[in-house]
């Protein structure tokens, strides 16, 4: 590929859980240092700064906020606000920036304390307020219970099971099972999956993601730094269709995936045939099993079979999650889709220990916000 | 006074929705097409999503739609909803076109199904009145 192309130097993340006695700005640092370390590089050489939102650090502007507190001034800074999207769209925005030669280093960091700042429950009603103040929240709406309305059209139309989730739960548990920092390592069988409470039917308690505090860092240069495997951003994409689940696309299948994951192997120059690692945005167990569909790594209404067969595990046709995704490995909010991209970079460097994909040299990346609304797809390859 | 946080929430009407909350304070669901494309606008704003043209004046709507999908939710955001739980949230496909979200209420939970019959009916909420959806 073109040696044009933004790399990414440096990741980071926090463990993941409950960590009591963090701040959100605390975290911040400890994976802002973390990803410029990674790199071989200090603070100081960073020239810009993406950062998200956060839910115990509502400041509208937090990039200011998190420099300030890292005490740099970087050239460039910026919020990006995408839901789970935002992990990708800030790698796909920091590419921009180096590739158009407007910064040098682009910092992109995303954290929250988001379980141990808050009460219980708060951070679900928070999330609930991402529906429709005057159309949806009014009918009691939660995140879950508009999955659980996809899920049950998409399980209507193509003929996917409940069982079939389950072992998309079970997998993804499996994953998190070798990643020492991530939050459910207990071992997870079908039965306990099948038989856990229903959040909002179909959905049970093991199909929906956690609620984590961590963070996350991903630093990307205009070229590489000489520290470790050189990986090159070789595509990106992005498509947003809708925001709230009443102005969705109507088949409920026509999502923005399709479109960012077409533009993003359109630039790469690849197709899904290529990739050797899939890192994938995983809300909830319908929202990994529909993506899969949509961006054409299974036919449609194939998903359930290859994914009960072990398509996903680390020896499948598709290792996916290796992490353990958001339903195991964590989710702090806009650092739960930024885990699939520090993810994807591990693979490709050889550091994921025991759950290394061997000679994994193509990742895909994607991220998801909303409901299924606002869609990023990377493609990562490391350079021989 | 109610304590907000048990209290059900109430939509809060704006500039452009203002005539839709008032239609259904009356008992009436109204929706409105576009002036220049004819599109039904939902949720009532001033431009067309279609075309960007202007909204007309509101009409009646027959009130009859069908469940495109549902979910029975357990797990309420809050306190306001516990009491209630499980209760259904569905997406309505009306016979004019827009889809809108609704709770299905009078009748079980678990006797909803995709493509199933429902009519419009409105349940009080403070001052207000909300779309809901029950067997037609």
């Amino acid at each position: 590929m073109g040696t044009s192309k933004a790399a990414i130097t440096g990741v980071a993340n926090t463990a993941c859980g409950k960590l009591e006695g963090s701040t959100c700005l605390g975290l911040h640092a400890e994976v802002a240092r973390g990803a410029v370390a990674d790199a071989g590089l200090e603070l100081g050489d960073v020239d810009g700064l993406l950062c998200a939102y956060s839910f115990t650090e509502p400041h509208p502007m937090l990039a200011s906020v998190v420099a300030e507190y890292l005490g740099i001034q970087p050239a460039y800074s910026a919020c990006v606000s995408a839901g789970g999207a935002t992990g990708g769209l800030q790698v796909m925005t920091a590419k921009a920036l180096v590739e158009s030669g407007m910064c040098r280093h682009v910092l992109c960091l995303t954290g929250d304390n988001r379980l141990s700042g808050m009460a219980p429950g708060a951070a679900v009603a928070a999330l609930a307020q991402f529906g429709h103040g005057q159309f949806e929240v009014p009918y009691g709406i939660t995140i879950p219970a508009a999955y659980a309305m996809v899920a049950r059209r998409y399980m209507h139309d193509t003929g996917l099971t409940a069982s079939d989730l389950a072992h998309i739960a079970v997998t993804t548990r499996n994953h998190a099972r070798r990643h020492p920092d991530a939050q459910m390592r207990k071992p997870l069988s079908h039965d306990d999956v099948m038989g856990s409470r229903v959040i909002a039917d179909p959905l049970r308690l093991f199909d929906c993601a956690l609620i984590s505090d961590g963070a996350a860092g991903i630093l990307v240069s205009a070229a590489p730094t000489g520290n470790g495997a050189e990986v090159r951003i070789v595509g990106a994409g992005q498509k947003n269709t809708h925001e709230h689940l009443i102005s969705a696309p109507r088949d409920l299948q026509s999502f923005g995936c399709k479109f960012s994951a077409r533009d993003a192997f359109a630039e790469a120059g690849m197709t899904t045939a290529d990739i050797d690692v899939a890192e994938i945005y995983d809300s909830f167990t319908i929202t990994l099993a529909i993506e899969l569909e949509s961006i054409g790594f299974f036919p449609k209404g194939a998903v359930g079979e290859a994914v009960s067969g072990g398509a996903l595990d680390l020896g499948g046709s598709l290792p996916c999650n290796t992490h353990g995704g958001l339903l195991s490995f964590g989710h702090s909010g806009a650092a739960g889709g930024a885990f699939h991209v520090v993810e994807a970079v591990r693979q490709l460097r050889g550091q994921a220990d025991d759950r290394q994909v061997p000679d994994a040299a193509r990742a895909f990346v994607h991220g998801d916000g909303g409901v299924l609304s606002a869609h990023v797809s990377l493609i990562l390859e490391r350079q021989s | 006074m109610t304590d907000p946080v048990h209290a059900l929430p109430l939509p809060t009407p704006n500039a452009e929705s203002q005539a839709f909350w008032d239609a259904c304070a009356d008992g009436r669901l109204t929706l409105a097409r576009c002036t220049a494309c004819d599109a039904v606008q939902f949720p009532p704003q001033n431009s067309c999503t279609d075309c960007g043209g202007a909204t007309g004046a509101p009409f009646a709507a027959t009130g009859q739609g069908q469940v495109f999908t549902f979910t029975i939710n357990h797990r309420a955001p809050g306190p306001a909803f516990a009491d209630r739980a499980p209760y259904v949230i569905a997406l309505i496909d009306l016979e004019e076109g827009p889809r809108l979200m609704m709770n299905v209420i009078n009748c079980a939970p678990e006797d909803v199904t995709i493509g199933m019959a429902v009519r419009v009916t409105f349940e009080a909420r403070g001052e207000m009145a909300l779309p809901q959806a029950e067997p037609a």
